[in-house]
């Protein structure tokens, strides 16, 4: 652990001196390799919805649109290219920021009705750069497969968030003794009233203790797109993108486990150290899925890229943990047999995407199986099997990325 | 007509200025990347599932035998809420496990 990161990368590519050549330089991708080389997305069309570009359909109504990997070469994810996911429809098309007004209530002393303008200028201005991703980010890649919305991996995407803090809100409304969690509804709203409304919630111990929860109204220094949640949503570092919810209206504080369908049975993990259990087999119990286990993809070359035998090839991609921060990213170009360590990009944060990148040279002609794992502060990292539960969450099995060199 | 479509959607995409206080967009219609396979019932199914959601939630999902197609029917009435008579939920099994079977 003495060892400097930049040191082991210059051991790692010892020899080659430095790079100017770009990665895309040194490999070729095949035509059209962000669908058809992956059979999930296979046939799935580009669309470009308002305020976004062309991002891959999993579904219109209500509109869930996956990012292309090829945005995942970079920390920060453009507005543009945010995943999109909505769970009832209709989703809301329109704000009014004139009536728009975010409410507080439930188990306070003082109910708040807050404008835009009140949550931008009556609260301490909170940043943080928090990765969010679909707890069934990946699930099309469960086997046995399971029911669901069948993502590829782009279902995460990384910003800065800009807001107020929830702690402070609450403080301002003043929590009564009694309170246990508090609930959090957007603006969305089923068409019929038979289907659940989207509603979660978090303890308020999870919400005072960390000061990055926030609501924000911000995203990489812009307004909110509204499919991901204008004008303001919740942040929840470290966690899963079921509890960030969009287009919010209302904070309710409660006095017990709020336990409606979107918590019960809904985005729940089997209650073992794993969260998973034997292929194919039912939990004895569950608990609400929380903290994002740690991932890291290869995102250049991409999967199925013919690279140069003999030429230096730059590898990237991105990692990230559910808030304790990536502490090390290794890359193996034998299947797993060895691993080097890879170098770091710049540290924007423990919930953040960590950048990382590496040089490597293909000693050969042939097929190689490029993988990528990451360790993260308190130790947790990757298995190479992966592991499986019945609703496909959580999965974070070491990424393989197949190259030819010739 | 779908382009055109989606092109309307764009335009009405609203910047947000100080002075703008309101923001709308306008979603483009379901895709045909979710249109059902033909076959018979596939009348019945688009109705029945259309009226809550778009049906690339069907096309997207494995291939299943008719106890996985009775499941997800039977949450769709019992969870959501989705009114369908069993004579029509009975056809829409039939025809999902026979389009999308194994």
């Amino acid at each position: 652990m003495a060892r400097s990161p930049r040191r082991d990368f210059l051991r790692t590519v010892g020899g080659l001196g430095a790079f100017a050549v770009s990665a895309e330089m040194l490999w070729r991708a095949p035509r059209a390799f962000s669908q058809q080389a992956d059979p999930i997305l296979a046939g799935r069309p580009l669309v470009r919805y308002p305020e976004k570009t062309d991002l891959i359909l999993m579904t219109s109504r209500p509109p869930q649109l996956e990012t292309p990997m090829t945005y995942f070469d970079r920390a920060i994810t453009p507005n543009e290219a945010f995943f999109v996911r909505y769970h009832t429809f209709p989703v809301p098309t329109g704000v009014d920021l004139g009536t728009w007004r975010l409410r507080v209530t439930g188990l306070v002393e003082r109910p708040l009705e807050l404008s835009f303008e009140d949550l931008k200028t009556r609260f301490p201005k909170a940043a943080v750069t928090a990765v969010t991703q679909c707890a069934g980010n990946s699930r099309g890649r469960f086997s046995p497969r399971v029911l669901g919305g069948e993502w590829g991996d782009g279902a995460m995407g990384n910003a800065e968030w800009v807001g107020a803090r929830l702690r402070d809100l609450l403080a301002a409304a003043g929590v009564r003794q009694g309170a246990v969690q508090a609930t959090f509804e957007g603006l969305d709203k089923p068409a019929f009233p038979s289907v659940p409304h989207f509603v979660k919630s978090l303890d308020l111990r999870r919400i005072m203790e960390d000061p990055d929860v926030i609501v924000a109204y911000q995203m990489n220094g812009r307004e909110l797109p509204m499919l991901n949640g204008f004008p303001a949503r919740l942040v929840v570092p470290g966690w899963y993108a079921t509890y960030w919810v969009k287009n919010l209206s209302e904070i309710a504080v409660v006095d017990h486990v709020f336990e409606k369908f979107w918590m019960k049975p809904a985005y729940r993990i089997p209650d073992t150290p794993c969260g998973c259990v034997e292929p194919g087999t039912a939990p004895k119990s569950t608990v609400p899925i929380h903290r994002m286990t740690v991932r890291s993809f290869i995102v250049a070359p991409p999967s199925g890229a013919r690279v140069a035998a003999g030429r230096p090839v730059a590898l990237k991609g991105i990692a990230f943990d559910g808030g304790y921060g990536v502490r090390e990213v290794q890359v193996s170009d034998d299947g797993g047999a060895t691993w080097r360590r890879a170098q770091l990009g710049p540290d924007l944060g423990r919930c953040s995407f960590r950048e990382w990148s590496a040089v490597w040279t293909p000693p050969g002609a042939g097929d190689y199986t490029l993988m990528v794992r990451a360790l993260n502060a308190i130790g947790e990292s990757q298995g190479s099997e992966p592991l499986w539960n019945p609703a496909g969450y959580l999965r974070n099995v070491v990424e393989h990325c197949g190259v030819h060199a010739g | 007509m779908r382009r055109t479509l989606v092109l309307a959607a764009l335009v009405t995409a609203l910047p947000l200025t100080a002075a703008a206080q309101t923001k709308a967009i306008t979603l483009p219609p379901d895709h045909a990347y979710g249109d059902l396979t033909p076959g018979p019932g596939v009348e019945v199914a688009q109705r029945a599932c259309r009226s809550c959601h778009s049906t690339d939630y069907i096309v997207m999902q494995p291939r299943g035998d008719a106890k996985q197609w009775e499941a997800v029917v039977t949450k769709m009435i019992k969870v959501f809420g989705a009114s369908i008579s069993d004579e029509d939920a009975k056809a829409i099994v039939r025809y999902l496990s026979t389009a999308y079977g194994k």
